[in-house]
Formats: structure tokens, C-alpha cells, sequence
């Protein structure tokens, strides 16, 4: 630090006016007027009593008033939620009134005076606890047994690995990240109604439509068995994507669907800009076929705007253009939202040729 | 001594009965009973009286701490019925539209909470709103505390804690509205997820073990679970406590004025004025939080349904203090780079994990900054108007104007709607606001201080404007002005004027260390080079002079009756 630092006192040379000392006491009514002091007084109790009739109506409210589903019955809050809540925040608010008028008019109110000490423990002390901290280091050797010390602070620091390493386990078992490039899609497997489960033709979606959909099997099984490992009445390429888990556990399917969820929408044909990208025997009649999990952050994109064939995520608002493999037009995102590669099984019914080619959703670092 | 019970008479005779040591009272007894077992009567004699200055900005903190303490007492009463479970139920509860639905027990529970539990639901609201409060009192807190140079020596570890409170207040109340797991809570972790596998290297394993497996997987919730309830708030209220030690160590600071100096502090003793106002202020807060779970809804949970990963509500907004965040995530333009086949998401990094933290690293860094440019190491405890420091006025307000913008980023689509704006403009917009109108916040508010400043300085030397309009006798009008009384005009000149650091002359052999003193000065004199000195002692009297001269002029002139 330099030599001109500006250090000691400005302060009082540079006073304007001389500090006129604290302002006198002045008294309040309820000092020097009895009537005044016993108004205040009656205030406050009866600030107190208000404040326990509103608990004895709190418990009152509690039995008396139904609670269930009948949630905008009364102010769109339920009966029995307003009156346990207004009785529970008056009988505090009364308390908490009453206790601070009491402060006001009643407690002493004359402003007293402390003086401050530096923040800083006296300089005697200071250099008592540094002698002790010297002698202390100097009789524990620490400064001369480098080898001591040294390896101390290593064993403490290699300590940090055990702590570490005891979190292995957060994800039990060896992580596959490869998981992330593949989805339930398989050559062949139907794509089906979201909502209601139900296998889609192409002459089910109109031009400007949006379906939003799923693979078949995954959530809606064509049979009952889905939760005990029945999963005969499954599409084949489910079950064999599904073999290694065991048990058909509602996560499992959420995993899936937070990557296999997809969006049909059909285009009339001469709009779309067919690519490399985006060939034209991935497409059905003009109906093509896209993830619904946002390259950006990996939201569900949901608003479809069919004149200029723009899908809007409404997280970040990332737009994509289904008419032109699926390009980042507007927003965040980066890259475009990957494609379905889509057929017709021999029944009539929209199938994927394939899987996605790319892994679907946020990017990451081993993406590539 | 004169005390009627003090209890160490000695009895100064054999004859009749012998004294007896005074009866003590029972306050007395139940002190010397505690201080013979634990002693703390010497530290308790020094702070039961302690005393504290009054204003109403100090009361900021205050409804923080007690909003904590209400989430902690209304989180105690969720927890007996909450069950922060991923695995899977049919909710067969009272709400009809949601019966028979495949849930989590965790949001099963969450319903079983809002309509079968009595109490359940407004305890719920509760502490949603102390949570909101505790977050909003300590941004606002945080903002007075900066304004006023409050956080100059010895406060500058306080101010550390401060900052951190913050922090780990933001992560607690993302950890808490993500527990239900709602279709909303579930897409707040699902960009969390995506905010993760941004980071470069580590992201895709941090996001596995975070998940357990692959997004959403079962574990998520009950992990969060741990972490609300037991580490973030233990580490929360350790630091609440290291912050009030603090407080009490180092006194409170206080507004300058007549008998209130750097040395001493004027006020309330703790026992009985603030005993009372702050436990009766306790009780405010609490009622106010009640009153607000009874009749105002906040996170209903039962209208958004499940989490479904494929699902998505229009609109969907977090929280508002995720709102920032949110907002500079969207408007960030779409960047990704492609390296040795690794993806780096600089649209998803640099926004979550760069941009808003180091905002809040060069905050907490502000009070380092300002103590080496000055070069000041005294203590402060006088508090500065904001007007009297105006760079760091203006520097506070340029960073809430940039956070303020992308907090309105961060409904973009919402004002798109309500005030019928094209959405893609709002972003460019913004995309370009956040540049320049930290920037315009700056300048406009530093020449606003100064003016202020500028305002004070006349109001001192010619005094206050009194309303009353005279007319010379060349037919001319004029206001007269009064002078402040003594105590005010103290009050406003009570304050240090700026000091800039000279540059070092130019000598031919650049010593060691010149580099930063030339910067130094520099700094010095665009932060400290622009404000108004406050008038000199002679100034001062020779305006009273003058002005005494002119009003006696005035009260000549001036026989009307109204007088």
C-alpha cells in the first residue's frame, strides 16, 4: 500500500457546524397524563383478549367447516382454509400489535447512549493470543517437523477422496451415458394418440394439424398387466428394449417418455424444404414426425402455429420449423429439434423406419 | 450501598436474634440460581441493555429473519404428512378431478396435504408466502445495506454472510417448490437438468448421479428432500446466527445527526423497547403470513397436475426470484460450439451458471473494490445517504436495472400476451436493453445524486423555501427563505467529503507497484472525483449572515396581518 493513502481523521476538522448534541426528551401523552396512561393500557389488554377470542375461533373453525376438493367453494380458497387462516392471522397480528403499542406508549422511551469499541480485540490481548499462538505452534514443532506437517496435511486433504468416492453410488452401477443417444423407437413399433393410446393412419391427421404422440406400448398397453410384469400383450420391440428391467416401474416409463415423446404434424407437401437432413421418405403424405423435447433445455414443445409451420417451446420460447427439418428459427436453442424417420406398416398405420439418428434433447458435453 | 436487599450485613452484635441476609427478590434468584451453572451473567450484563438505533430500514433484515423462523415452524408441521416419494400410487383422495390418476406419493401427498389434512393446505400456503417473503426481504435488505455503505469495515464479513444467506435462500426455495412434484415443479427440474448437462466435462455425469439414473427417474425428490429439510436450512440458520453474532458485536451502524457520531450509538436498549417491537414484530410477520395462506392462493398444485415429462403447461413461470434467471436464459442467443467432438452449450452455460453468479460475486465484491480505492481503513458506522456516495449509487442501480430486465425477460411471452407484442421483438429488444440500460441507469442516477447533493448544499447555505412570495417595491416577486434549524443543517452536512487520490508524479523510474497506484488513481477519481463537497464552516456563516440579514429585510417590508 502507497504512502499517500489518505488514513486519519477528516472528520472533525471538516465539520460544517458543530454536532448540537442529541435532541431533548420529549414527553409522550402517556407520560404525564394518567388518563392518556390507562387509555394506552386498556388498549393493549384489550388487544390481547381480541387476539384470544380469535384463537378459541380458530379451534371452532377447525371442527366446523368442511374441508375436501370443494376448494373455490367461498373466495376461491375453501371455507375452512380463509376462516383457519384469518382467525390464526388475527390472533397472531392482535399479539404482535398489542405487544408493540405496548413498546410505544408505555415502555420508557428515553433514547440512551453507548459508545462504540474498534471491532478489534484490544491491542494487549492481541498480542497475548499471537505469543500464545507462537508458543503453541513453536512447542508443537509444526514449523520445524516439515515431514510432520507435511504429511499431516496430506493425509487430511487425501481424505477428501473417501467423501468423494462415498457419493459413488448416487448413480449404483456403472453409467452408460450412451443411454442418452437411444429412445424406444424401434423399426416398425406404431406411433399412438398420447391421450388416448390409440395407433394413428395418416388420413386420422389433417393438413396444419398437431397430434401429439407416443410410442405404442409404452404407456397405454393394449391389455391390463402393466404392473406385474406381464408384458406379453406389449409391441415386441418394447419388451425387447425393456428386457434388462425387470419390473415395469412407473420411472422407468417416465425415463423413456422424457426422451420417446414425439409431435406428428402434417404439411402440405410442396411447403416442406425436404434435405439431406431431412429426406422426403421420412415423411408420410406431407405428415412428419419430430421430437418433443426442446434442444435447449429439454422442455416438451407444445405451440404449434400451422401457417408458418413454427413450433414455439413455451419454456424459453426456442422456435423450430417443421416445414425445413426442424431448423432453429428464433430463441435460445442451438440446434435443430431431431427428427422420426416415418412409414406405414402394412395395416395403414404410422410406424418409425428407425430410431432417432441423433440423441434427442439438451445438449451435453459428450454429444459430439 | 442503599438497596434494601442486598444481602452481605454482617451482624455487628450477639445480642437478640441475629441478622439474617435480606430475602432476595425472584428475579434475583432465578439469576444467581442459572449464572452459579452457566455464568452468563457477565456477558448478559453488557447485552440485555443494548442499545439500538431506530429506523425504519432496519426493520429490512428483521422480516427476513422471521419469515425464516415461519417457514421452519409451518415446514415442521408438512413434514408429518408429506412423503417425498417418487414411487407410484393411485391417488384416491378427495379431489374428484384427480382420482384414480397415477401419481407420485410425493404429489399424492402434496393433495392429501391441500384437501384432506385439516390446516394442511393453509400451512402449505403459509410457507410458500414466508418463503417468497424471506427471499424478497432479502434482496430488498441486501439493497439498503449497499445503498447506505453499510457494509464498510468491520462490517465486510457480514456482508460475505449476507450474500451466501442469499444464495443458499434462492437454492432452498428451488429445493422446496420442486418437492410436490406437479407437472410445473417436474419442468423447473427438468431445465435444472438441462442446466447441468450444460456444464463443460463433468455436466452428463453430475446430471446422472444427480438423477440417479437418466432424467426423471425416482430419486430426485427424496434427495431434495434431505437437502430442504435438513443441510440447506442447517446451514441457513448457522449462518443466521455467525450474521446476528456479528450484529451484536460490531453494534448497529446508524443514521448521522445531531449527538449521534462514529463513537458511540444512539437509541433503544434491547431490554424491554426492542424485546418488545421485535417480538411484537414477530407476530406481525406471522399474522401477515397467515392471513396471506388464508385467503390468497399460491402454488396450486392440483391444477397443474403430475409430472409427465411429455406435458407441458403454456405459460409455465417459476417462481419469482428464479425469474432472473429464467428471463437471461431465454434471451441468450442460441451459441453452441463443436470441439474434438465435444459439445459445449455456451446458450445454456453462460447464462446459468456465469452470468448471474459472477453478478453476484461482483456485488459481494463491491466493498474490497471501494476499500482499496480509497485506501480507507477506518471503521464506519455512520451511514452514508445514497446520494452522498453517487458512483455506488449508480452502480447499485445499474446492476437492479440489469437484473430487473431479466426478471421482465423472463416473462417475455406473458407481455407478449397482455400487451398483444410480437415475442421475437420483446427478446431482440431485450437482447440489446441489458447493454444499454445498465449502462443509461448508471449516468442518470449519479447525476440525480449529485444534483440531490447539489439540492442539500443550497438548502443549508439559503436556507428552505418558505411559500411565502414577497413583492419588492419595484414590483418584482420573490420567495424568502428560511433557515434550517441547526440540528437539520447538522444532519445534512454530517458526512465526509470524497477524497481523490493524487496520480503519482511522473517520475522517470517507474517504482514497484506504480502500475496499480496509477490505477488506483484513476479509479479514485472517477468514482470519488464527482461529488459535491459540502460547504466549509465559513460558507456557512456567511449564508446565515446573510440570510438572518434578509429575512429581518423581509419582516420589515411585510406588515400584512397574516403575519
Amino acid at each position: 500500500m502507497s504512502t499517500d493513502t489518505p488514513t486519519t481523521d477528516l472528520a472533525l476538522s471538516e465539520e460544517t457546524i458543530p454536532d448540537p448534541g442529541l435532541h431533548e426528551h420529549t414527553w409522550r401523552p402517556t407520560d404525564i397524563d394518567e388518563r392518556a396512561e390507562r387509555r394506552a393500557e386498556r388498549q393493549v389488554a384489550g388487544l390481547f383478549i381480541a387476539s384470544m377470542v380469535m384463537s378459541v375461533l380458530f379451534v371452532v373453525s377447525y371442527f366446523a367447516f368442511e374441508i375436501g376438493e370443494n376448494i373455490d367453494l367461498f373466495l376461491g380458497g375453501g371455507t375452512s382454509n380463509i376462516a383457519l387462516g384469518t382467525t390464526l392471522g388475527l390472533a397472531l397480528l392482535f399479539i404482535g400489535i398489542g405487544v408493540i403499542q405496548w413498546a410505544r406508549k408505555l415502555v420508557a422511551d428515553v433514547e440512551m447512549v453507548e459508545m462504540r469499541h474498534p471491532a478489534s480485540s484490544p491491542d494487549e490481548d492481541r498480542e497475548e493470543t499471537l505469543s500464545a499462538l507462537k508458543a503453541g505452534l513453536e512447542e508443537s514443532g509444526l514449523g520445524r517437523r516439515k515431514l510432520v506437517r507435511n504429511t499431516m496435511i496430506g493425509s487430511m486433504a487425501i481424505l477428501g477422496l473417501p467423501a468423494v468416492v462415498a457419493l459413488r453410488d448416487l448413480h449404483p452401477g456403472p453409467i452408460d451415458i450412451s443411454v442418452l443417444e437411444r429412445t424406444v423407437w424401434q423399426p416398425g413399433l406404431r406411433v399412438v394418440n398420447d391421450t388416448s393410446g390409440i395407433p394413428l393412419r395418416p388420413e386420422d391427421i389433417e393438413i396444419g394439424q398437431l397430434v401429439n404422440a407416443e410410442p405404442e406400448g409404452l404407456v397405454h398397453p393394449p391389455g391390463e398387466g402393466r404392473h406385474h410384469g406381464d408384458h406379453s400383450d406389449r409391441p415386441a420391440p418394447i419388451r425387447e428394449y425393456l428386457e434388462e428391467a425387470e419390473d415395469w416401474e412407473h420411472h422407468i416409463v417416465l425415463n423413456e417418455m422424457a426422451k420417446a415423446a414425439v409431435i406428428l404434424v402434417r404439411i402440405e407437401p410442396k411447403d416442406i424444404t425436404f434435405s439431406e437432413k431431412s429426406p422426403e421418405n421420412w415423411s408420410v403424405d406431407g405428415i412428419v414426425c419430430y421430437s418433443k423435447i426442446c434442444t435447449h433445455v429439454g422442455c416438451p414443445i407444445a405451440l404449434w402455429e400451422r401457417k408458418s409451420h413454427h413450433l414455439l417451446c413455451p419454456c424459453h420460447q426456442s422456435t423450430f420449423d417443421l416445414a425445413d427439418a426442424g431448423r432453429v428459427v428464433f430463441g435460445p436453442a442451438a440446434r435443430a429439434v431431431p427428427q422420426l424417420p416415418l412409414s406405414v406398416d402394412e395395416e395403414g398405420y404410422l410406424v418409425a423406419q428407425s430410431d432417432f439418428l441423433e440423441p434427442v434433447g439438451p445438449s451435453y458435453w459428450e454429444r459430439g | 450501598m442503599s438497596n434494601p436487599s442486598v444481602t452481605s450485613q454482617v451482624a455487628d452484635t450477639n445480642a437478640g436474634t441475629a441478622s439474617k441476609p435480606a430475602k432476595p427478590s425472584k428475579v434475583g434468584g432465578a439469576v444467581t440460581w442459572a449464572d452459579d451453572r452457566l455464568g452468563l451473567a457477565t456477558a448478559a450484563k453488557k447485552n440485555l441493555r443494548k442499545i439500538f438505533p431506530d429506523h425504519w430500514t432496519f426493520m429490512l433484515g428483521e422480516i427476513a429473519l422471521w419469515s425464516f423462523v415461519i417457514c421452519l415452524i409451518t415446514g415442521v408441521f408438512l413434514t408429518l404428512w408429506f412423503k417425498p416419494s417418487m414411487a407410484e400410487i393411485t391417488y384416491m383422495g378427495s379431489y374428484d378431478q384427480l382420482r384414480g390418476l397415477a401419481m407420485s406419493e410425493a404429489y399424492g401427498s402434496t393433495l392429501d396435504i391441500s384437501f384432506d389434512i385439516r390446516g394442511g393446505l393453509l400451512m402449505r400456503q403459509m410457507h410458500h408466502w414466508a418463503a417468497m417473503l424471506f427471499i424478497a426481504s432479502m434482496f430488498v435488505h441486501m439493497i439498503r445495506v449497499f445503498a447506505t455503505g453499510a457494509f464498510r469495515k468491520p462490517r465486510e464479513v457480514n456482508w460475505l454472510i449476507g450474500g451466501l444467506l442469499l444464495l443458499l435462500g434462492i437454492l432452498e426455495g428451488f429445493a422446496g417448490y420442486s418437492l410436490p412434484d406437479d407437472l410445473l415443479s417436474g419442468t423447473g427440474l427438468r431445465i435444472a437438468d438441462g442446466l447441468v448437462k450444460a456444464t463443460p466435462v463433468l455436466g452428463t455425469y453430475m446430471s446422472f448421479f444427480m438423477f440417479g439414473g437418466e432424467f426423471p427417474n425416482n430419486e430426485i425428490v427424496p434427495r431434495l428432500y434431505a437437502a430442504h429439510i435438513l443441510l440447506l436450512p442447517g446451514l441457513i440458520l448457522a449462518l443466521i446466527a455467525a450474521h446476528m453474532l456479528l450484529l451484536v458485536h460490531h453494534k448497529h451502524t446508524q443514521w448521522p445527526g445531531p449527538g449521534r457520531t462514529e463513537e458511540n450509538v444512539v437509541g433503544y436498549p434491547l431490554l424491554p423497547v426492542y424485546m418488545a417491537k421485535a417480538g411484537g414484530f414477530f407476530f406481525i410477520v406471522f399474522g401477515i403470513t397467515a392471513l396471506m395462506g388464508g385467503i390468497m392462493t399460491i402454488n396450486p398444485v392440483w391444477k397443474y397436475g403430475p409430472y409427465n415429462p411429455s406435458q407441458v403447461t403454456a405459460g409455465s413461470q417459476p417462481d419469482w426470484y428464479m425469474g432472473a434467471a429464467e428471463g437471461v436464459l431465454r434471451i441468450f442467443p442460441g451459441w453452441e460450439s463443436y470441439l474434438f467432438g465435444h459439445t459445449i452449450s455456451w446458450n445454456v452455460f453462460v447464462p446459468g451458471m456465469v452470468i448471474l453468479p459472477g453478478m453476484l460475486v461482483v456485488f459481494l465484491a463491491w466493498p474490497f473494490l471501494e476499500q482499496w480505492v480509497t485506501g480507507d481503513k477506518r471503521e464506519h458506522h455512520l451511514l452514508q445517504r445514497p446520494r452522498n456516495a453517487p458512483t455506488r449509487t449508480g452502480f447499485l442501480v445499474a446492476m437492479m436495472t440489469l437484473f430487473g430486465l431479466f426478471w421482465i425477460a423472463g416473462a417475455n411471452d406473458v407481455i407478449a400476451v397482455l400487451f398483444q407484442l410480437n415475442l421475437n421483438h420483446i427478446t431482440y429488444f431485450m437482447r440489446a436493453a441489458v447493454f444499454v440500460a445498465p449502462v443509461l441507469a448508471f449516468i442518470i442516477t449519479r447525476r440525480w445524486c449529485i444534483s440531490l447533493q447539489r439540492h442539500d448544499e443550497e438548502k443549508v447555505l439559503h436556507g428552505y423555501e418558505t411559500g411565502i412570495i414577497t413583492r419588492s417595491p419595484e414590483g418584482g416577486y420573490a420567495e424568502r427563505h428560511a433557515p434550517l434549524s441547526t440540528e437539520r443543517a447538522y444532519t445534512l452536512t454530517a458526512r465526509e467529503n470524497d477524497k481523490v487520490l493524487e496520480a503519482p508524479n511522473g517520475s522517470d523510474v517507474p517504482a514497484k507497484g506504480t502500475r496499480s497506484t496509477k490505477i488506483r488513481a484513476k479509479l479514485s477519481k472517477a468514482m470519488f472525483g464527482v461529488s459535491v463537497p459540502k460547504p466549509t464552516r465559513e460558507e456557512y456563516l456567511e449564508a446565515q449572515e446573510h440570510l438572518h440579514h434578509e429575512l429581518e429585510a423581509g419582516h420589515e417590508d411585510s406588515h400584512s396581518p397574516g403575519h
